[in-house]
């Protein structure tokens, strides 16, 4: 199938980005191997019918976080700095780490392959993908207490991005 | 061999993993937040994948909550670390050292 090839072009491009933000010593370079590394996750929404989540995802993280992340970097001129060697109980606790995450995946790869048994799929309660209309009922029924707490969330997070940001210089500027 | 929730969900735990040694791995607080913005992303692949599985909308709708509150996030952390800048004139955690001992 053409679309199995697309997952699994997306998913290098995802993982090498990823990868690349990891290991690059660039902070530049780091912050848009994270731009490629969400643009390809947008695309793996696009093959799950996730439409809507997909262009969500290029506009609130590949537009508005990365650039935010690309003006600090700017703001604060970060480059270099002295790179210390790791301490041995690091390396040593990092490669438990590394051996623990080895473990979970392969035993995630061959569980997958025991279970390929073709599942049975139900029928759709809700029509599934992009349709706005399945989000706006999914939003303004179910899940309306949540939409009004995430709404109360943004709005303390910009107070408290505009505390955080004002200088004080005494008590009195704080009325 | 066709591509199922099996190879999402692979996809979703190796970036993850990726994201969770970027943050061990890193001295520089800025890519360390790249990186935990990264293991989020990798939650949210997840549960689209589960959602497109099960035939609902809940992790959709879920991962719509989850981008809103990564937005939230974003802006809180940069500018905390800005004014941690402002305060101590560095940003590698290595040098952020005024609670040891």
């Amino acid at each position: 199938m053409s679309s199995d090839i697309f997952f699994y072009i997306f998913a290098a491009l995802t993982a090498g980005s990823a990868l690349a933000v990891v290991f690059t010593k660039n902070t530049v370079a780091a912050a848009l191997s994270l731009l490629v590394s969400l643009v390809g996750v947008a695309a793996i929404f696009v093959l799950l019918d996730a439409f809507l989540l997909a262009a969500l995802m290029v506009f609130v993280y590949a537009g508005a976080v990365v650039a935010l992340f690309l003006f600090i970097v700017m703001l604060l001129d970060s480059q270099g700095g002295t790179r210390k060697p790791f301490k041995k109980a690091t390396l040593f606790s990092g490669f438990v780490a590394l051996l623990l995450l080895i473990v979970g995946l392969a035993s995630f790869a061959q569980r997958g392959a025991q279970a390929a048994i073709v599942h049975e799929v139900p029928a759709a309660a809700v029509p599934v993908g992009a349709s706005l209309r399945a989000y706006g009922e999914q939003l303004f029924t179910t899940y309306l207490l949540p939409v009004q707490i995430v709404g109360f969330l943004l709005l303390i997070a910009m107070l408290g991005v505009i505390v955080l940001s004002k200088k004080f210089e005494g008590l009195g500027d704080i009325k | 061999m066709t591509v199922g929730l099996n190879e999402y969900l692979f996809l979703s735990a190796l970036l993850f993993a990726i994201g969770f040694f970027g943050v061990l791995l890193r001295k520089n607080t800025l890519v360390i937040y790249m990186c935990l913005e990264l293991m989020l992303v990798a939650s949210t692949v997840a549960l689209v994948a589960f959602s497109h599985f099960n035939r609902t909308m809940d992790g959709n709708v879920f991962v719509f909550f989850i981008l809103t509150v990564a937005a939230a996030e974003v802006a809180v952390g940069l500018a905390i670390i800005v004014a941690l800048f402002r305060r101590r004139q560095t940003i590698q955690v290595e040098e952020l050292n005024a609670l040891k001992n």
